[in-house]
C-alpha cells in the first residue's frame, strides 16, 4: 500500500510500478481505480514514443509540461525535435589537452538537469599515471583533487555515452525504452523505462546512471529548455546517460561541455560533412575508440593531436 | 601458388596503392581555409591600454632590448629565445601587429602573427580541432584567438583548480 501512496504525485511512476508489479506476478499493486485524475490513464495508455502520431506527441509533451510546472514550480518546455536528415553525430576528445579540470562534468549537469541530491553525473573524469597500463577504466582514479591541475606525470580521460552505432544496451532493454536514433543517439524514454537496469549491465563503459533516489534541483537551478529524449526532469527509479545534448544539438548548437572546456579538447560534429572537426581529427590524427574490440562501434573518437 | 591465390593478391595490392594514393592527396589538399563566417571575441587586451597610441603617439620608439621600467613591467617574455617585443609588435603604429615580412595586421588577427612559428598549430585551429570554437556546429561560429588562452608573452597555458571530485559512494549516508 505504501508504494501507491508515495507515487500519487509521479504519475508515470504508476505505470511503471504496475509493470514491475506485473513483472513480480503481482497483478494489481498499483492500479488506484479510485483514482480520477484523467491525465494517469493518458499515461498509462502513452504510446512507445516512435509510433506516436504528431497529434499523440503533442498531447503527451503538452501532459508533461503541465505535470512538471506542478511538481518543479517552473515552466518547463518540453520538445521534440526530430533527427536532422543527413546527420550522423560523432564527438573527439583530445587526450593531449585535456587536463582533468571537471568544467564538462559540471556544465553537463546544468544544461542537462541531473540530481543534485543524490549527486548524478554523466561525465566521469578518469585519472591515469602516464606510462601505466591504462584504458583499465576500472581501476582509474576519478576522485583525484589536487590544487591545480594538471598534475605532472599524469593524463586525464572524460569518460561519457559512447553512442555506439552497435549498442548493448539497447539490445538489454526488455521494454524498448532505450534505442538509437537516426543521427545515431542513443536515446531512452523515461516513461518507458521499468528500472530494470539490464542496460547499465551491458555497457561496457560505465556510462549508464540509475536514480536510486527522486532527483532533486531547486526549480531556480533547472534549466527549461528540455528534450523528450534528453534533458526533461526525470524520475526516481530511470536510467540516465548522455545524449549529446539532443536539445542543443538537434537545434544546431554544440554540447555544453564543448562549449565549456577551456583548453578546446572537446570537438563535435557531423561525420557525413566533409568539413567537420570531427571529421577532420579522424583523418589527420592518430584517434582511437575505447573496447574497440567490443564491435560496439562507438561514435566517440579519442585522439592526441600532438606529441605523446 | 594457384591462379586464384596470385589473383588475389593482385588486387589486393592493387586496392592499397588506390586507397594509399586517395589517403595522400586528402592530406596535401588539407591547407584549409578559414570559413567567412566566422567571428572571434574581441582580443583580452587589459582594460584601459588599447588603442596603444594613446600613449606611443609621438613617443621615439626604443628597439633596444632591456628591462622595462617606466611601464609594461609586468611583461616577462617567457617565449621564443632571444625574442624581442618587435619580432611580434609594430615600431611605428603600435597599434597593429607586424609579420616577418613586413605586413601589418589588427589585433584582431592575431592568429596570422602565431601562425608565422606555429604553422600546423594554426592550421588545426582554422579546421577548429586546436582551441575551440562555439556557436552552430553546422552554421556560424565562433573561435576563439590563441591569446585567449595563451598569453603571447609566455604562452604556456596556466594550469586551473579543478571542481569538486564526484562524491564517493561511501559518503552517501
Ligand atoms: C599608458 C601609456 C602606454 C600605453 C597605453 C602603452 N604603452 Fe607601451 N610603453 C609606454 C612607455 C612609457 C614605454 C617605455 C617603457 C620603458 O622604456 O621603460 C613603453 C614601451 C613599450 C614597448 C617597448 C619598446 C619601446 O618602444 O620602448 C613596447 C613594445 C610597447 N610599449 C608596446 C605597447 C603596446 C603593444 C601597447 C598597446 C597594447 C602599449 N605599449 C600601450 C607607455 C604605454
Ligand atoms: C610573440 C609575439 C610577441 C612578443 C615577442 C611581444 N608581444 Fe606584446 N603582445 C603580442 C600580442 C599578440 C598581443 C595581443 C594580446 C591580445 O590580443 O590581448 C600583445 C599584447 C601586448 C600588450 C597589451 C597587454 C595587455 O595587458 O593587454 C603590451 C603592453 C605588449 N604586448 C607589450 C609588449 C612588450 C613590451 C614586449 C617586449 C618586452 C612584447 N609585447 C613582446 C605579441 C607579442
Ligand atoms: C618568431 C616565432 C614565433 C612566433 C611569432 C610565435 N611563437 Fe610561440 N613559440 C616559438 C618557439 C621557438 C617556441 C618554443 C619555445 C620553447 O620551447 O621555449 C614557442 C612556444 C610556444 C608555445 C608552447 C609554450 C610552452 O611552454 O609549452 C605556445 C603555446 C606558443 N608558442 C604560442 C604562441 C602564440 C599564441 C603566438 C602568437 C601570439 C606565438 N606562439 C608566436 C616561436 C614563435
Ligand atoms: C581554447 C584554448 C586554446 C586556443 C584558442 C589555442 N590553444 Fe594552443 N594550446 C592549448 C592547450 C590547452 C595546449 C596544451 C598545453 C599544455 O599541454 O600545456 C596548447 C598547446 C599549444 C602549443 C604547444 C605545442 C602543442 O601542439 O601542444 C602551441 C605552439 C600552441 N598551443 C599554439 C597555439 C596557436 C598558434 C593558437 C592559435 C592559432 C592556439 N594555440 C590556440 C589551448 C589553446
Amino acid at each position: 500500500m505504501k508504494k501507491i501512496i508515495e507515487n500519487i504525485d509521479g504519475i508515470n511512476i504508476d505505470r511503471r510500478t504496475l509493470l514491475k508489479g506485473a513483472a513480480l506476478g503481482l497483478a494489481g499493486t498499483a492500479l488506484p481505480l479510485d483514482k480520477a485524475d484523467a491525465s494517469f490513464w493518458d499515461a498509462f495508455f502513452q504510446k512507445h514514443f516512435r509510433e506516436m502520431t504528431e497529434k499523440d506527441l503533442k498531447k503527451v509533451l503538452e501532459r508533461l509540461e503541465k505535470e512538471y510546472e506542478e511538481k518543479h514550480k517552473k515552466a518547463v518546455k518540453v520538445g521534440a525535435e526530430k533527427a536532422l536528415p543527413d546527420v550522423l553525430f560523432g564527438y573527439g576528445l583530445d587526450l593531449s589537452r585535456c587536463i582533468g579540470c571537471r568544467r564538462c562534468v559540471y556544465a553537463c549537469v546544468e544544461e542537462n538537469n541531473q540530481s543534485l541530491d543524490p549527486q548524478v553525473q554523466w561525465i566521469s573524469v578518469l585519472r591515469f599515471k602516464k606510462g601505466d597500463k591504462w584504458m583499465d577504466l576500472e581501476n582509474s582514479e576519478k576522485y583525484y583533487n589536487p590544487q591545480q591541475v594538471p598534475e605532472p606525470g599524469y593524463f586525464y580521460m572524460p569518460v561519457q555515452c559512447q553512442q555506439c552505432e552497435n549498442p548493448p544496451c539497447v539490445k538489454a532493454c526488455p521494454t524498448r525504452a532505450t534505442w538509437k536514433e537516426p543521427d545515431g543517439i542513443v536515446v531512452i524514454d523515461y516513461n518507458w523505462c521499468i528500472g530494470c537496469r539490464y542496460c547499465m549491465a551491458a555497457c561496457p563503459y560505465g556510462a549508464r546512471r540509475f536514480n536510486w533516489g527522486e532527483p532533486k534541483r531547486p526549480p531556480e537551478k533547472i534549466n527549461p529548455n528540455t528534450h523528450y529524449l534528453g534533458n526533461r526532469p526525470r524520475y526516481r527509479g530511470v536510467v540516465e546517460k548522455c545524449t549529446f545534448c539532443i536539445q542543443r544539438t538537434r537545434n544546431g548548437r554544440y554540447p555544453a561541455c564543448v562549449e565549456i572546456c577551456p583548453v578546446g579538447a572537446r570537438k563535435f560534429g557531423n561525420l557525413l560533412d566533409p568539413e567537420s572537426e570531427i571529421r577532420y581529427a579522424i583523418e589527420h590524427k592518430r584517434v582511437f575508440r575505447l573496447k574497440e574490440d567490443l564491435n560496439t562501434n562507438p561514435k566517440f573518437y579519442y585522439f592526441f593531436a600532438y606529441g605523446k | 601458388m594457384d591462379k586464384r591465390k596470385t589473383l588475389k593478391v593482385l588486387i589486393t595490392a592493387f586496392c592499397l596503392i588506390v586507397l594509399s594514393l586517395f589517403f595522400s592527396s586528402v592530406s596535401d589538399s588539407a591547407e584549409y581555409v578559414i570559413p567567412k563566417k566566422f567571428t572571434t571575441p574581441p582580443p583580452p587586451f587589459t582594460p584601459g591600454i588599447f588603442p596603444c597610441s594613446q600613449c606611443h603617439q609621438g613617443m621615439p620608439a626604443d628597439k633596444k632590448p632591456r628591462k622595462l621600467e617606466q611601464m609594461h613591467q609586468e611583461i616577462t617574455l617567457r617565449h621564443m629565445p632571444d625574442g624581442w617585443c618587435f619580432d611580434c609588435h609594430n615600431a611605428d603604429n603600435r597599434d597593429k601587429l607586424r609579420l616577418a615580412n613586413g605586413k601589418l595586421i589588427s589585433f584582431g588577427e592575431s592568429y596570422y602573427l602565431c601562425g608565422q612559428c606555429h604553422g600546423t598549430v594554426l592550421r588545426d585551429w582554422k579546421a577548429g580541432l586546436h582551441g575551440k570554437r562555439t556557436g552552430q556546429w553546422n552554421g556560424e561560429k565562433e573561435y576563439r584567438l590563441c591569446v585567449h588562452c595563451h598569453w603571447p608573452h609566455e604562452p604556456a597555458f596556466k594550469p586551473l583548480t579543478p571542481m569538486p571530485p564526484p562524491v564517493k559512494p561511501s559518503d552517501i549516508k
